[in-house]
């Protein structure tokens, strides 16, 4: 999921829109591999990823004078973790640390988003999570299996390790979808982790795509991609290239209060309502928008964030600061963050 | 309970406390040893101590308490799924809710603070939403079926074939004790097809009500005809027979000019749905696998020793066939291998031996009707005139005597690597008697007492005839004593046993109207 950095970068190495004239770029690119500190699990660890980026934003800004030129609002920072530019995994941690105060004024694109959120700044292109698209393709089944599977979700319900009570995980979203419909025959749901994973999405008609610790999954890729209508279940959830991709014709939005009445919700859409969201997920142009393929294809991801950015152009004349002004302060933020990485 | 106001007035205690000291953060690590800390800590300690005593988290219903008057309605719908935790998970869970709940009443005033606008959506713990009827509904049950069959005919129409042919079947028949069981298996198979239908049914022996009756029920269109013979008593004789009779039928194919696709659909075979998917991309004939099944039920020494051929040289399943080589195309046919039959085979209806099917069974073919017109536009040269065929000078033994040019079949099924259906020759002994239309009328009326009888009060006459050793005692008594507990399971022994007197190769299922 928090591929997409390292792949931004490798396609940005080999894009026509890279120059290496500095004075006649529109946008800067620091490349910061945030999540490349791993645990001894070999699982990701956001905790110094701010002293990271505080770091690289040093380097740059004393080796080369386009930092300091705009204090960052010419440049573009790829931060596709939990929560964004927050920094940590825990919303209520994320909430508190808020967007790292040196990127305040620079372009963030972050498969984070929701709105009135203090992770999600004014200007940030949401992304979808990095999906494999080889192993996707590869897993596909010929179009004319019958979708015979009504509603299907695998993963967590709840999570044992972080949040024991429950309640917390999901908002408890997750847990009411299991309480309600775990005897429910419609519902194909379950905690486990099936080799057949891709051909069960195949072949079933709605795919939950419930909030886990952050409200994005990649499970609304995998959707699209596999031509199941995603039932999304976070509330104020922005979703990614929304501007680009007409969510509300494609998905169920469903509030995380009517879960316990999912079954009804999904029963009363009309059948040509869904035929109809059905049809425009055929669209390949949908499919190729969400993924990342290497290397890069026209219309896909990547392109979508060149939109994003070019969209924002041109830069302001006001973005450039005058001689020796100075906006950011460099000594805000927790105490443990101004460490050097 | 008096603890429990105890716990109250704790628990109240510990929420003003709360409020007053909204301000102080928890993470109290590493900053240093004010006298707030220590209390924080000691008050901690204690709220542990008699989360220990009372056995459960009580900081849960504080929360709740708190949660649900200081949240803006709506709530009302709330109800928590509190599974209580053991002791040690109480502690460890007690310490993260303080760590927690805090950050969570700071929230609001810091986010007002903040400038942003108040968001619906709130940090922290919430309940987890259960209706009060978590079950399925019917209707909705209903409901859902109604969208999958329609998602599912769209991509029918989408993915599947497009303009499907009419299906001809043409299916050779005649009064006998398993008539109705074959041909009821076929029936519901059309029945199931999604194409139209054309049923010819060819009845030897002239037609009959019975059949007539039968085919009534299908609701498919249905050509009955009579064909003047009666069926003979050798194998070989009723196979010319149903030759004649399925060339019978192709006449009629041809002078009512009934466009589609003809196959033929004995009504001993069992026919997968994906055949009837697969026979619309023929173009003039083709050809599938069938898989035969010609081992009898019986454990018979004959059997046997063709069992234990057949796992010595490790045969491989006999399935009928085109063959085709690495390019798809049709190289030759797999035949049916009877030589490890040959001697065991059977000739006569009731002889016990296997029943061997012919080389190519005609069931495996299908043809483009056009063949069959007298004139059609584009009807290839390689097909004989069917009126020059008349099925008694010469041996019509598969359909590819209809060609001049036997290579000009089209192997369908992935070049007959799926096989879409099973031939298997099941009949009932020439004597076997069976009522009209599987009905009994009047009713049975039994009136032989029974041997034995579970009732307490009967003496116990079982150890006595346990030292019987014939089967039939076995299986009476067996049903016996379940006859008072369950009857059905002891009616079907009963079936059984009887149906073991009819014929051995069959199994019980008979079926019923």
């Amino acid at each position: 999921m928090f591929a997409a950095e390292i792949f931004m970068h490798r396609f940005l190495l080999s894009s026509p829109v890279r120059t290496l004239n500095p004075e006649e770029a529109d946008w800067f690119y620091t490349p910061v591999y945030t999540t490349c500190d791993l645990t001894p699990n070999g699982l990701p660890l956001p905790f110094k990823s701010p002293r990271m980026m505080r770091s690289a934003i040093q380097l740059i800004s004393s080796n080369w004078p386009y930092w300091n030129r705009t204090e960052g609002a010419d440049h573009f920072f790829v931060v596709p973790h939990d929560f964004g530019a927050c920094f940590h995994y825990q919303e209520e941690k994320a909430i508190e640390r808020g967007i790292l105060h040196l990127l305040q004024r620079a372009t963030l694109v972050q498969t984070f988003g929701q709105r009135n959120h203090v992770c999600l700044k004014e200007g940030s292109i949401t992304i979808p999570p990095y999906a494999p698209p080889q192993k996707m393709q590869s897993h596909l089944i010929p179009p004319d299996t019958p979708r015979s599977i009504f509603v299907y979700f695998r993963g967590l319900f709840y999570d044992v390790g972080n949040d024991p009570e429950g309640g917390y995980y999901a908002r408890g979203a997750r847990a009411a979808v299991w309480e309600n419909f775990k005897d429910n025959p419609l519902f194909d749901i379950s905690t486990e982790h099936p080799m057949t994973y891709y051909e069960d999405m195949q072949r079933a008609v709605f795919c939950l795509c419930p909030l886990g610790w952050a409200p994005w999954s990649p499970r609304l890729v995998e959707g699209v991609i596999f031509g199941c209508i995603p039932v999304i279940i976070a509330d104020d959830i922005v979703l990614p290239f929304a501007d680009a991709i007409p969510w509300e014709e494609i998905g169920v939005f469903v509030a995380e209060e009517d879960v316990p009445n999912l079954d009804t919700i999904l029963t009363s859409i009309p059948p040509e309502v869904i035929l109809r969201k059905q049809r425009l997920l055929a669209n390949p142009s949908m499919k190729q928008a969400m993924l990342f393929p290497q290397p890069a294809q026209p219309g896909d991801a990547f392109h979508q964030i060149l939109n994003g950015l070019a969209r924002k152009l041109p830069h302001d004349r006001n973005i450039y600061l005058k001689p020796g002004e100075k906006i950011l302060n460099w000594t805000a933020g927790p105490v443990g963050d101004l460490k050097p990485w | 309970m008096k603890l429990s106001a105890l716990q109250q007035s704790y628990t109240n205690r510990r929420s003003n406390s709360f409020r007053a000291a909204g301000g102080l953060d928890s993470s109290v690590d590493g900053s240093g040893k004010s006298p707030a800390a220590v209390f924080w800590l000691v008050l901690h300690g204690l709220c542990c101590l008699i989360s220990l005593v009372l056995g459960f988290r009580f900081s849960r219903l504080v929360f709740f308490l708190f949660f649900s008057t200081a949240s803006n309605g709506g709530t009302s719908g709330l109800y928590p799924s509190t599974p209580f935790l053991g002791t040690t998970a109480d502690i460890a869970g007690s310490l993260s809710f303080q760590a927690n709940s805090s950050p969570n009443l700071e929230l609001p005033p810091n986010r007002t603070a903040g400038g942003i606008s108040s968001s619906r959506v709130v940090v922290g713990r919430h309940g987890i939403r259960i209706r009060p009827w978590p079950h399925p509904n019917p209707d909705e049950v209903m409901k859902a079926h109604r969208i999958i069959e329609r998602v599912q005919r769209e991509q029918k129409l989408q993915f599947g074939i497009k303009n499907p042919r009419t299906v001809i079947v043409v299916t050779p028949t005649y009064v006998r004790t398993f008539q109705t069981l074959h041909l009821t298996g076929l029936m519901h198979s059309l029945m199931n097809v999604p194409y139209d239908l054309i049923w010819i049914v060819v009845e030897a022996g002239g037609t009959t009500n019975e059949t007539a009756s039968l085919l009534a029920k299908s609701g498919l269109r249905t050509i009955h005809i009579g064909f003047d013979k009666r069926m003979p008593n050798s194998w070989e004789d009723r196979h010319r027979l149903e030759a004649q009779m399925r060339l019978r039928a192709l006449r009629i194919v041809r002078e009512e000019k009934l466009d589609g696709i003809v196959m033929f659909g004995d009504d001993s075979n069992m026919h997968s749905m994906e055949l009837f998917d697969e026979i619309q991309k023929v173009t003039w004939i083709g050809a599938v696998s069938v898989g035969i099944l010609a081992h009898s039920g019986n454990t018979d020494e004959l059997s046997s020793v063709v069992h234990k051929k057949a796992e010595e040289e490790n045969l491989p399943p006999p399935v009928q066939g085109p063959a085709c080589n690495s390019s798809e195309k049709l190289v030759g046919w797999h035949i049916f291998n009877s030589l490890p039959y040959v001697g065991n085979g059977a000739t006569y209806i009731d002889d016990r031996a296997t029943v061997l099917p012919r080389k190519l069974e005609w069931s495996g073919f299908v043809l483009n009707s056009r063949l069959l017109w007298k004139e059609a536009e584009d009807r290839p040269e390689w097909v004989k005139d069917l009126d020059k065929l008349d099925g008694v000078s010469e041996e019509i033994e598969s359909p590819l005597s209809l060609l001049k040019d036997p290579s000009m079949v089209e192997p369908l099924g992935s070049c007959g690597r799926k096989v879409l259906l099973w031939w298997l020759r099941v009949e009932a002994r020439t004597d076997s008697k069976f009522p009209a239309r599987w009905i009994i009328d009047p009713p049975l009326e039994v009136t032989v007492p029974a041997k034995r009888t579970p009732w307490p009060d009967a003496p116990p006459e079982l150890p006595s005839n346990v030292k019987e050793i014939s089967i039939q005692e076995h299986t009476e008594k067996r049903h016996a004593k379940s006859r008072a507990s369950r009857s059905k399971h002891s009616s079907r022994s009963k079936r059984k046993h009887e149906s073991r007197t009819v014929d051995p190769q069959v199994s019980a299922k008979v079926s019923e109207e």
